[in-house]
């Protein structure tokens, strides 16, 4: 039994990093433009399909054809962003955002089926199948790959952030956009720029979802409600937090798994009602957030 | 006053209820008529999208592939059949939207049924609510037989007793060559827990020891923590309770893993998805997983033949691209049409009256004979495997067709 929790400790913290990779671009595009990105889940899957493409087309490895493939989603978050989300303004800005998204997505989804059909596809690599023995069991080195990018990518996210002049412009605007205009930030190309790179983390988190899962181009429902319940729990816009909740959550769903599969995704849920009901603003709430 | 008021209201509510009984009936299967020469109008609704769109797509193009061919042979009673499909995003709800529209608003004269045992159980009841005949080919759970509608009609084999040829021949191996040990992972479904329930029955009274039986949600995103689980417990014998390719994908990814290969492993869905399962899993890991399943394109039946020549005529690739869900869906379209060509037609009572009268009809899956329930009882049970990138069938032993079973089981190729 001693093994068991072990094991299951480890899955929870390394499957947490793979959903952290996921939705540090949905907590960062809340977080600056205050949209809720319901079409994330599909962005990681056209980032999962981007590498199957690079992959069997061109035969690069996955972790190579990252190179391609991030710079390539950023260019779609902008776009996304400069068709969809920039022409909308008012008061009805927040929720009309909501439906850009979704449309998004079903457009998305769409050209997806008509590209790669209906039939499941999955990435193959080695890392997918191999393991390394640790402490008795073995840890996939696909997850391990996988958490570690995503400590990679929100380092990286915490340096372009608190460290680079364009952070100084993301933060002022997610403060006060009014105030950051007047200061003279170009408020229009901040929200493209952050959509693009929220965008872009997708292909990294597609990989990883790619090589663990096969799937299809409409696999991103299932994803879209535990991404949100993630960034919801770490508190909406908290990068870092989105690592601790995903852990969070992953690790009582793999524990509960030991006894009682069949609740486990029930507890992955009830664990974001019960710490929203001791911290509503979530771990790391919104207004720490943005005073960092 | 009082007593007028009374009275007043009483006629409207009379006569509210005989619109709505005039109404009900309008909206029912009264026409039935084989005199007419206009096309027969059939309605379905299909997974076109959501989790069991591979299935849902496959069974359109198994309905297509029957309409084509029944109306290039001049139709059934000299009508042309038409297809009205809808698409229910397999949501449960969605499904009895769609039947209702199909049946009060579209006024179909047959309907025929969707993709899996969860759409089928409440579809079946708004075909009942209205008098239509239900003949289906992939609602073959529990689920859809407890309801006891006299109107539903499985033409597969129910799903019960898929792993029934599987039990057979491990209980006529000598004890000795038995697995010891059997571990019986299974998504929360209808279609897969009754197969699992039998056989974890089945094989615990032939002295198998179930070292692991657990059910997980179907909306469960990562396995790994499953699979890991029945890794640890290091069973000689894997029945997964499967419903889909990324089930079985993400099991043996998880036992690759953790470096281990069950000796036998066998799953109720995933490895009769032909091309979709090995481009998932790689065909050096396909070789040695199992799958029970009535029917596959290889199966010798003259029928069977033809329809997957026309498959591969109309939709192209080759004959092992043909999956289960297209014959099917063609299944019901023969059904049906010898149910309407007996009876000179389309009207459910009929339909349903001469179904359950002991007739057995034909169909690319084989004979097809209904009992009390709507179960077809002459069904043929095989059980296929993957064999060096081909999926061929290894039980029943001495059926024609089959080939000898690898056993155990391969080890990882990866």
């Amino acid at each position: 039994m001693g093994t068991e929790v072990t094991h299951a400790i480890a899955d929870g913290i390394l499957g947490g990093g793979v959903y952290a990779l996921m939705a540090a671009g949905l907590t960062l595009i809340f977080g600056v433009l205050d949209i809720i990105n319901v079409a994330q889940g599909i962005m990681v899957v056209l980032g999962a399909y981007l590498s199957y493409v690079l992959s069997v087309h061109l035969h690069l490895n996955v972790l190579t054809g990252l190179l391609i493939t991030v710079p390539v989603m950023f260019v779609i978050g902008v776009a996304i962003h400069w068709l969809f989300i920039r022409p909308l303004r008012g008061s009805e800005r927040t929720s009309m955002t909501l439906l850009a998204c979704f449309a998004v997505a079903l457009i998305t989804e769409g050209i997806l089926y008509w590209r790669f059909g209906s039939n499941y596809v999955s990435l193959h690599n080695s890392y997918s199948e191999s393991s390394v023995h640790v402490l008795g069991f073995y840890l996939a080195d696909i997850y391990l790959i996988g958490f570690g990018l995503a400590v990679a990518a929100i380092a990286a996210l915490y340096l372009i952030l608190y460290r680079t002049t364009f952070g100084r412009a993301v933060r002022a605007t997610m403060q006060n956009q009014t105030a950051a205009r007047l200061v003279g930030i170009d408020v229009t190309r901040v929200a493209a720029v952050t959509f693009g790179i929220g965008t872009a983390v997708t292909a990294v988190g597609g990989m990883v979802f790619g090589s663990i899962n096969s799937f299809t181009p409409n696999s991103g429902y299932d994803l879209i409600s535990r991404l949100l319940a993630i960034v919801i729990l770490a508190g909406m816009g908290s990068i870092g937090g989105a690592l601790v909740a995903a852990v969070l959550m992953t690790t009582a769903e793999a524990l509960v798994d030991i006894w009682q599969p069949d609740w486990a995704v029930a507890v992955f849920y009830l664990a974001m009602v019960i710490i929203l009901t001791v911290r509503p603003g979530g771990l790391f709430g919104r207004r720490a957030v943005r005073a960092q | 006053m009082r007593s007028l008021t009374h009275r007043t209201r009483f006629l409207a509510v009379g006569t509210i209820a005989v619109l709505a009984t005039a109404l009900l009936a309008a909206c029912g299967n009264s026409s039935g008529s084989s005199g007419s020469s206009k096309p027969i109008l059939i309605g379905t609704s299909l997974s076109l999208t959501g989790d069991f769109s591979a299935d849902g797509l496959a069974f359109e193009r198994g309905y297509k592939l029957w309409a084509s061919d029944v109306n290039a042979h001049g139709g059934i009673n000299g009508r042309k059949v038409q297809l009205d499909i809808l698409n229910d995003n397999s949501s449960p709800t969605q499904v009895v939207t769609n039947y209702t529209d199909l049946i009060t608003v579209k006024h179909v004269e047959l309907t025929f049924g969707p993709f899996s045992t969860l759409l089928t159980a409440p579809a079946a009841q708004v075909a009942h609510r209205y008098g239509y005949s239900f003949i289906e080919g992939a609602g073959g759970g529990n689920l859809v037989f407890s309801e006891k509608l006299p109107n539903v009609f499985d033409v597969s084999l129910p799903v019960a007793n898929e792993f029934d040829p599987f039990i057979s021949w491990l209980s006529s191996l000598p004890a000795s060559q038995r697995p010891a040990t059997a571990a019986y992972p299974t998504v929360d479904d209808p279609f897969a827990s009754p197969q699992e329930q039998r056989a974890q029955s089945m094989l615990e009274a032939l002295g198998i020891k179930t070292v692991y039986a657990k059910t997980f949600p179907a909306e469960v995103p990562d396995y790994l923590p499953n699979a890991d689980l029945v890794a640890s417990k290091k069973p000689d014998l894997v029945v997964l309770g499967s419903t889909d390719v990324p089930t079985v994908q993400a099991f043996m990814h998880g036992f690759e893993q953790q470096h281990f290969s069950p000796k036998l492993f066998i799953a109720a869905a995933g490895p009769d998805q032909g091309a979709a399962f090995v481009s998932a899993v790689g065909s050096g890991n396909a070789s040695g997983m199992m799958v029970g399943n009535p029917w596959y394109p290889d199966y010798k039946n003259a029928a069977s033949q033809a329809m997957v020549a026309e498959y591969v005529k109309k939709y192209g690739g080759s004959p092992s691209d043909v999956n289960a869900d297209v014959a099917e869906a063609y299944s019901v379209g023969q059904v049906t049409a010898q149910a309407v060509e007996h009876t000179g037609s389309t009207k459910g009572s009929a339909i349903d009256s001469y179904l359950h009268s002991g007739v057995t009809l034909n169909s690319v899956q084989g004979p097809v004979k209904f009992d009390s329930l709507g179960r077809n009882i002459k069904a043929i049970a095989f059980i296929f495997q993957w064999q060096n990138s081909n999926y061929v069938q290894v039980l029943p032993v001495h059926a024609t067709g089959s080939v000898p079973i690898l056993n155990p089981k391969p080890n990882w190729t990866s």
